[in-house]
C-alpha cells in the first residue's frame, strides 16, 4: 500500500524528517507515537502533500505510484485521507456543497459521472449514521460552530464519504472526551477492511484501546527508532519514552 | 480651458435645446446648478473624498451628449433576455439617459396612484411631485456630480408610491448604454415612497456597445414614515465605461431601507451614498460587492448621518480584487449630538488575489452621543491557505477551492439581499464572474 524509503523533509529549510523508512500493507493498522517535536505532524503533512513542506531526499510510493509527484488533490483521489488535528473552519461553504464537490471531483478523476442528487443524499445519510452526525450539520458551514468533538466526528464522516484506502489519523484523540472518542473510534473500526489501512498518529495509548494497532512505531528526532507489536504502546504508556530513546542512543554509539 | 468651462460653455450654447428636450422642474433647477458648478467645480484628486478616484479627470475628454434627444435605437428584445431571469419584475428601460417605453413597460399593472416611468413625463403629468422632491436632496453645494448632472439631465426615471400603497411586484429598471459614438450620459432617478408605502426597485446597468461611456447618475430617495424600500444597483458594464453615481437617501421615522450595490463588471466606478436619518426608529442596510480584475477600479464611499435617535445602520462591503485591479472604500458614520440609542455597524472586507491588486479602505466613525452602540472594521487579506489545503486534501482541486472560497466570501453579502430570486441569481452571476465566463457584458449575452 504505502512504501516510504529514506524520506528526508522539512519546512523553511529546516530538516525535520531525517530518513524515515516505513511500509504499510493493506489491512494493517499502524500507530506512530513519539514525544512532542519528533516530526509526527510533519510526516503526515508531507504524505498528504502540504505545499509548505519540502522533500529533500527519499521516495514514497502509494499503491505503486510515486506519491511525491502528485498534487494534494490527486493524492486524495488516489485514496489517501488525513483526519486533521485541527479541522479548518470554512465560513460560507456548506458541508453538503463541500462534500458534493469533493465526491464529484474524485469521480471525475476516476472517469465516473457525477453522483445523482438523490443517491448523494442517501449516501450522506448512511455515512452520517456511522458517526452519529446530526443532519443539521449538513447545512452549516464546514466546521463552523462545531464543538471539538463534532469536528473530529466530522473528520471521520468525511473519511467514510471518501472511502480512502489509507487514512492517517493525526492526533484525532486530542480534545475528545471519552464518549466522543468511542464514537470516533467505532466509526474508524467499522470502516476497516482487508483492503484499507490506517496510520494512527498519537501521543497517548488512550485511542489505541479502541483502535487496535498491528504495529507500533516510535518516532524521535525525525527517525523511527523502534518498531514492535501492540504491546509497545502499553509499555510506552507505563514507562514513557526515555527508555526507548536511551536504548536508541546507546545503539548509535 | 478647464473641463468645467467646456461644460459651462456647452450648456450656455445649448440651453434652449436642453430645455426643449426636457420639462418643468428639471429645467428650472438648471440656473442654480450652473451657479454651483461655477463655484465648486468638479471633484478632483486633491479632495480627500476623491483621493483614490480622480472623477474630474473622467470629464476631460470632449464627450458627446445627446442634448437634441435623438432617437438612439436599442434592441430591447436582446436586453430583455438579459434581465435577471427567474425574477418576475415590472420592466422599464432607460436607453442611455432617455426613458424608453416598451411593450413590457406598461403602467397598468401597478396599484392606483403609483407612477413608474419617465422623469420628464412626470414633470409634465405630476408637476406637484417634482416641485416637492426634485433636487431637494441632491447636494450641489460641494464638488460632486450633482451639479453637472442637474445642469444637463433631461430625463430619467421616477417611482412614486403614494401613502399606504404596497407595490408587491419588484420593479426593474434596465439602463442600457448603447450608442455608435462615445457618449456621456446624465441619468436622473427619483424615488418617493409615501407613508407606509413599500416598493422594490432593481437597477441593472448594462453597456450594449463597446464604446467609451461616461455615466453621471444621481438618485434621490425619499422614504416616508413607516415605508419600506429595497433598492438594488447592479453594474455589469465593461472596461471602457466610467460611472460616477451619487445616491441621496432621506429616511423618515420607522422606515426600512435596504441598498445593495453589486459591481460585477465595470471600467472605473465611483458610487457615493449620502444617507440621512430624519425620523426615529429607522433602519438602513447598506451593502456592496465588487468583483474586479485587469485594470478595473471600484470606489464606494458612504456617508451615514444619524441625525436623530433610535436608528440602526448596518453596512457590509466586500471586494475581491484580481490582476492589477484597484478598489477603495471609505465609510463615514456620523452620530450627531442627541442621536442616542444609535446602533451602527460598518464592515469592509477585501481579498487581494495578486500582489498587484490594491485596496484602500478608510472606515470612519464620528460620535457625539454617549449612549450608542457603534463598531467598524476593515480587513485586507488573501484567501485562507489553511482552508485551501483542507479542501485540497479532500480532493477539491486548487482552482475549484479558490472559486468556492471567493464565492463564500461574497456570499455573506448576497445573503443580506432580501429578494430571494435575486439572491439565487447573484450567486450564479458571481460564480460565472469568478470562472471568467463573464469576460465582459457583451450586450448581456453572457448572463443568459
Amino acid at each position: 500500500m504505502l512504501n516510504i524509503e529514506n524520506l528526508h523533509a522539512g519546512i523553511d529549510g529546516k530538516e525535520i524528517l531525517k530518513g524515515i523508512n516505513l511500509q504499510v500493507n493493506a489491512g494493517e493498522v499502524h500507530a506512530i507515537m513519539g514525544p512532542n517535536g519528533s516530526g509526527k505532524s510533519t510526516m503526515s503533512n508531507v504524505l498528504v502533500g502540504h505545499p509548505a513542506y519540502q522533500v529533500t531526499e527519499g521516495s514514497v510510493t502509494f499503491k505503486g505510484k510515486n506519491l511525491l509527484d502528485m498534487p494534494a488533490e490527486d493524492r486524495s483521489h488516489e485514496g489517501l485521507f488525513m483526519s486533521f488535528q485541527y479541522p479548518v473552519e470554512i465560513p460560507g461553504v456548506s458541508m453538503t456543497n463541500f462534500m458534493r464537490t469533493a465526491i464529484n471531483e474524485k469521480r471525475k478523476y476516476l472517469g465516473l459521472p457525477p453522483m445523482a442528487p438523490t443517491d448523494f443524499l442517501k449516501y450522506i445519510k448512511e455515512k452520517r449514521d456511522l458517526v452519529k452526525l446530526d443532519a443539521k450539520f449538513m447545512n452549516r458551514s464546514v466546521n463552523e460552530g462545531f464543538s471539538g468533538g463534532e469536528k473530529k466526528r466530522n473528520e471521520i464522516f468525511q473519511m467514510a464519504m471518501l472511502e480512502p484506502s489509507l487514512s492517517i489519523l493525526d492526533e484525532t484523540d486530542s480534545g475528545l472526551d471519552i464518549d466522543a472518542l468511542r464514537i470516533v473510534a467505532d466509526g474508524v473500526n467499522r470502516l476497516k477492511s482487508p483492503e484499507t489501512s490506517v496510520i494512527v498518529i498519537t501521543h497517548y495509548q488512550r485511542l489505541l484501546d479502541y483502535i487496535k494497532p498491528d504495529i507500533v512505531h516510535v518516532l524521535y528526532k525525525g527517525r523511527i527508532i523502534k518498531t514492535a507489536g501492540p504491546e509497545l504502546a502499553l509499555e510506552l504508556e507505563e514507562r514513557g519514552y526515555d527508555w526507548v530513546i536511551k536504548e536508541f542512543e546507546d545503539s548509535q554509539k | 480651458m478647464t473641463p468645467v468651462q467646456n461644460y459651462i460653455d456647452l450648456f450656455k450654447q445649448n440651453r434652449a435645446l436642453i430645455d426643449r428636450g426636457s420639462a418643468g422642474a428639471l429645467n428650472s433647477a438648471r440656473d442654480n446648478a450652473l451657479d454651483c458648478l461655477l463655484r465648486y467645480g468638479l471633484p478632483h484628486k486633491g479632495l480627500e473624498e476623491y483621493l483614490h478616484t480622480d472623477v474630474g479627470e473622467w470629464f476631460e475628454p470632449d464627450w458627446g451628449m445627446n442634448l437634441a434627444r435623438l432617437d438612439m435605437p436599442v434592441d430591447f428584445a436582446q436586453a430583455f433576455k438579459c434581465s435577471v431571469p427567474n425574477l418576475s419584475t415590472q420592466l422599464y428601460f432607460l436607453a442611455n439617459d432617455s426613458f424608453a417605453s416598451s411593450e413590457t413597460a406598461s403602467r397598468n399593472l401597478l396599484p392606483d396612484g403609483v407612477y413608474a416611468g419617465s422623469l420628464k413625463d412626470a414633470a409634465l403629468e405630476r408637476p406637484e411631485i417634482l416641485e416637492k422632491y426634485y433636487g431637494k436632496l441632491a447636494d450641489m453645494d460641494k464638488p460632486g456630480i450633482a451639479a453637472i448632472n442637474t445642469l444637463f439631465a433631461q430625463d430619467g426615471f421616477m417611482l412614486y408610491v403614494p401613502d399606504g400603497v404596497v407595490v408587491e411586484k419588484p420593479l426593474q429598471l434596465i439602463t442600457l448604454l448603447s450608442s455608435k459614438v462615445d457618449l456621456m450620459v446624465n441619468r436622473r432617478i427619483l424615488v418617493v415612497l409615501g407613508r407606509c408605502a413599500q416598493a422594490k426597485l432593481l437597477l441593472c446597468d448594462h453597456a450594449l456597445a463597446a464604446n467609451q461611456y461616461l455615466t453621471a447618475q444621481v438618485t434621490e430617495v425619499f422614504a416616508g414614515e413607516d415605508s419600506a424600500l429595497e433598492l438594488y444597483d447592479l453594474e455589469e458594464t465593461h472596461y471602457a465605461n466610467r460611472r460616477a453615481s451619487e445616491l441621496y437617501i432621506n429616511q423618515e421615522a420607522d422606515s426600512n431601507v435596504e441598498i445593495d450595490y453589486v459591481t460585477l463588471h465595470n471600467g472605473r466606478t465611483r458610487n457615493t451614498v449620502f444617507s440621512t436619518f430624519a425620523g426615529r426608529g429607522s433602519n438602513l442596510s447598506l451593502n456592496g460587492i465588487a468583483t474586479v480584475d485587469k485594470e478595473q477600479h471600484v470606489d464606494n464611499m458612504t456617508f451615514v448621518d444619524h441625525r436623530v435617535s433610535d436608528c440602526t445602520s448596518n453596512e457590509l462591503f466586500k471586494y475581491v480584487l484580481d490582476d492589477s485591479a484597484s478598489g477603495a472604500f471609505a465609510g463615514k458614520v456620523l452620530v450627531r449630538h442627541g442621536a442616542q440609542h444609535t446602533e451602527s455597524q460598518q464592515t469592509n472586507r477585501n481579498i487581494c488575489l495578486t500582489r498587484q491588486a490594491r485596496m484602500f479602505t478608510q472606515p470612519q466613525l464620528e460620535i457625539y452621543a454617549d449612549d450608542v452602540k457603534c463598531s467598524h472594521g476593515a480587513t485586507v487579506g488573501q484567501l485562507d491557505d489553511k482552508a485551501m489545503f483542507y479542501m485540497r486534501q479532500r480532493g477539491i482541486p486548487e482552482a475549484e477551492a479558490r472559486m468556492m472560497l471567493m464565492q463564500a466570501f461574497v456570499g455573506e453579502v448576497i445573503g443580506r439581499v432580501s429578494l430571494e430570486p435575486l439572491r439565487d441569481r447573484l450567486n450564479r452571476l458571481v460564480e460565472k464572474r469568478f470562472r471568467g465566463e463573464l469576460t465582459q457584458c457583451e450586450g448581456c449575452r453572457a448572463c443568459r
